[in-house]
């Protein structure tokens, strides 16, 4: 019997532990330091960052906004005043470059919670159970804006999981530990990655910026994929990995192009062949198009190459 | 196989799609419901949670206030707190109970520079200017001041103090040969900061800040007080030749009234 048997295991073997956790590490360090740079002040009376996720001050000078819970606001009839507009405009542009969902795996202090419900789930071999539709929290972020517009206040952040939990952490406002686990629990029995793969209108929000988002994970090399499936075992939004990783037959190009993409970089780790890798949304050419005559809609690149 | 069936079957997934479509609207329609119904009825202020300076009307602050916290964080006093689940404050909007910590009244305002959102308004410069709420004596009965005790605290712990609020000089009919001193507020001149609330000396308090809305009474828009309409009309009353009814006395005058007549 051999000690394979997870995800990931076939990249420590070829790569070393540290590399087949490196983006695992970045995110975790990532997701620290940012809760640790709000908790500075109240702990130690060193305050960097003023605030919370929905709006903060940083040195005193650096405004950041929520632009989801800044909308919200917005259609609730209130036009807010420059700092916040600017804050929101700095995190939108920020999004818009390093990816939208990047607020999920890098930020978002819920992701430590789904994260450890996933993880749990895994040891305890428990079933997918719900699955939904991935529009679904479409269809909720279409809700919430219009629960905004119909009542006038911002109705959803009296229940918004994501920032009461994030308002508990950092004021010490009661009830995140409740929030948390309602949300740790409903991961676990009954939908899994549920919360983040068909309901958070917030994560929905990210992930229509990252539609259009610049910084892109490539399948740059899957002409080496041996069908291990580890990247799928381990990728948050797994039907975003197929068109990139399996698209050289149909002429799909080698970026993962859908906005549900979290930017985790955890299919980079866990790929002992390294075929993924960061890159940049334009670079989505076939670059050894070994491509097939009929295929319906060649690209230019691909006119281009013969 | 052929055109038929294959159309056939379009059709058959346009439909199905189409039903989809229909049955997720519907679903984010129905929880648009929820979610409002649900801020409907959590948007009631308490009516001892009082909101920092400069901030609107409820209903205005709550689309306004995107509960950052920023405004807690820059009070230099423990006065401001964000609301969690368990209070009925909105939550994680910002709120303080006068009895508790009241509102220091800062000249430079703090909390109001620090608001990102314009939710605590700009335009308040001068914090004697602002309306937190209303001071009410609420309890005559249990007031030291009214029982004829010169307790004063109220008074003399107000930053306002002889604008907002004054002690207004009445006989003392329990005594008869005394005076009481009346704390009296000054509605358009109260802060509603909460120092009084916060002072008073009695296990509960006697006098309280209300949001305004809670404090205040209304006369109806078409009510005319005559003094007041003569003064207007330069001692002209508005309805000349007015009968003026006869003046009803009690059945039963009391012994200092023996004798009168109107
Ligand atoms: S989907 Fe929502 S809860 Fe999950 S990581 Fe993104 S913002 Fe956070
Ligand atoms: S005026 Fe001063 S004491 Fe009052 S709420 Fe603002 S910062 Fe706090
Ligand atoms: S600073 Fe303004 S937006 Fe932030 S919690 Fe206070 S009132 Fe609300």
């Amino acid at each position: 019997m051999s000690a394979k048997s997870y995800p990931g295991s076939d990249a420590v073997k070829a790569n070393g532990w540290f590399t087949a956790h490196k983006w695992l590490i970045a995110r975790r360090v990532s997701q620290f330091t940012i809760l640790g740079l709000f908790l500075t002040g109240p702990l130690f009376g060193l305050w960097i960052v003023k605030g919370n996720l929905t709006s903060s001050l940083t040195l005193d000078i650096l405004p950041l906004s929520d632009p989801f819970v800044l909308l919200q606001s917005l259609l609730a009839g209130h036009i807010a005043a420059d700092t916040a507009l600017i804050g929101a405009a700095i995190v939108l542009a920020f999004y818009a470059l390093v990816g939208g969902r990047v607020y999920c795996s890098f930020v978002c202090p819920m992701n430590f919670v789904t994260d450890a419900a996933r993880w749990l789930s895994k040891r305890l071999g428990l079933s997918k159970g719900w699955q939904p539709s991935r529009d679904t929290r479409l269809w909720i972020l279409g809700a919430v804006m219009l629960s905004a517009l119909g009542t006038g206040v911002l109705a959803w952040e009296l229940l918004n999981p994501v920032t009461i939990l994030h308002r508990a952490l950092v004021y010490g406002a009661g009830y995140g530990a409740t929030v948390a686990l309602a949300i740790f629990l409903f991961d676990l029995v009954v939908s899994r990655r549920g919360w983040c793969g068909y309901l958070c209108p917030m994560g929905a929000f990210y992930g229509l910026l990252g539609r259009a988002s610049v910084v892109r994970i490539s399948a740059v090399r899957r002409d080496d994929c041996n069908d291990c499936m580890d990247c799928f075992a381990v990728c948050p939004e797994p039907h975003v990995i197929t068109p990139a990783l399996r698209g050289a037959d149909t002429g799909t190009g080698p970026i993962v192009i859908s906005g549900d993409c979290t930017n985790c970089g955890r299919c980079i780790d866990v790929c002992a062949k390294n075929v993924f890798q960061f890159d940049m949304r334009f670079h989505n050419d076939l670059p050894n198009a070994s491509v097939s005559d009929e295929s319906a809609s060649a690209s230019t690149n691909r006119h281009a190459a013969e | 196989m052929g055109e038929q069936s294959s159309s056939h079957s379009s059709a058959q997934s346009r439909r199905r799609f189409l039903g989809n479509i229909a049955r997720a609207a519907g679903g984010a329609g129905a929880l648009a419901l929820v979610v409002g119904l649900f801020a409907r009825q959590a948007q009631t202020l308490p009516a001892q949670a009082l909101r920092p300076p400069g901030a609107g009307p409820e209903a205005d602050f709550l689309a306004a206030c995107i509960r950052c916290g920023l405004c807690v964080r820059d009070c230099p006093y423990p006065t401001l707190s964000l609301a969690d689940m368990s209070s009925d404050v909105p939550v994680g909007t910002p709120f303080f109970v006068a009895r508790k910590v009241p509102c220091e009244m800062c000249d430079d305002i703090p909390c109001v520079k620090a608001c990102p959102t314009a939710a605590l308004d700009p335009n308040l410069t001068n914090i004697d200017d602002a309306d937190m709420g209303l001071a009410v004596l609420v309890d005559e009965e249990t007031c030291l001041n009214f029982q004829g005790l010169r307790c004063d605290v109220c008074y003399r712990v107000c930053p306002v103090i002889d604008i907002a609020i004054t002690l207004e000089i009445s006989h003392n009919t329990r005594t008869k040969k005394h005076a009481v001193f009346i704390p009296t507020v000054h509605s358009d001149k109260c802060t509603g900061c909460g120092k009084c609330e916060r002072a008073c000396v009695l296990e509960t308090a006697a006098i309280r800040v209300f949001p305004r809305h809670l404090a205040k009474g209304r006369i109806g828009e078409h009510y005319r007080l005559g003094w007041e309409e003569k003064a207007k009309h330069g001692g002209e009353s508005l309805a000349p030749g007015l009968v003026d009814l006869p003046d009803r006395l009690p059945d039963q005058l009391p012994d200092a009234l023996k004798g009168w007549k109107p």
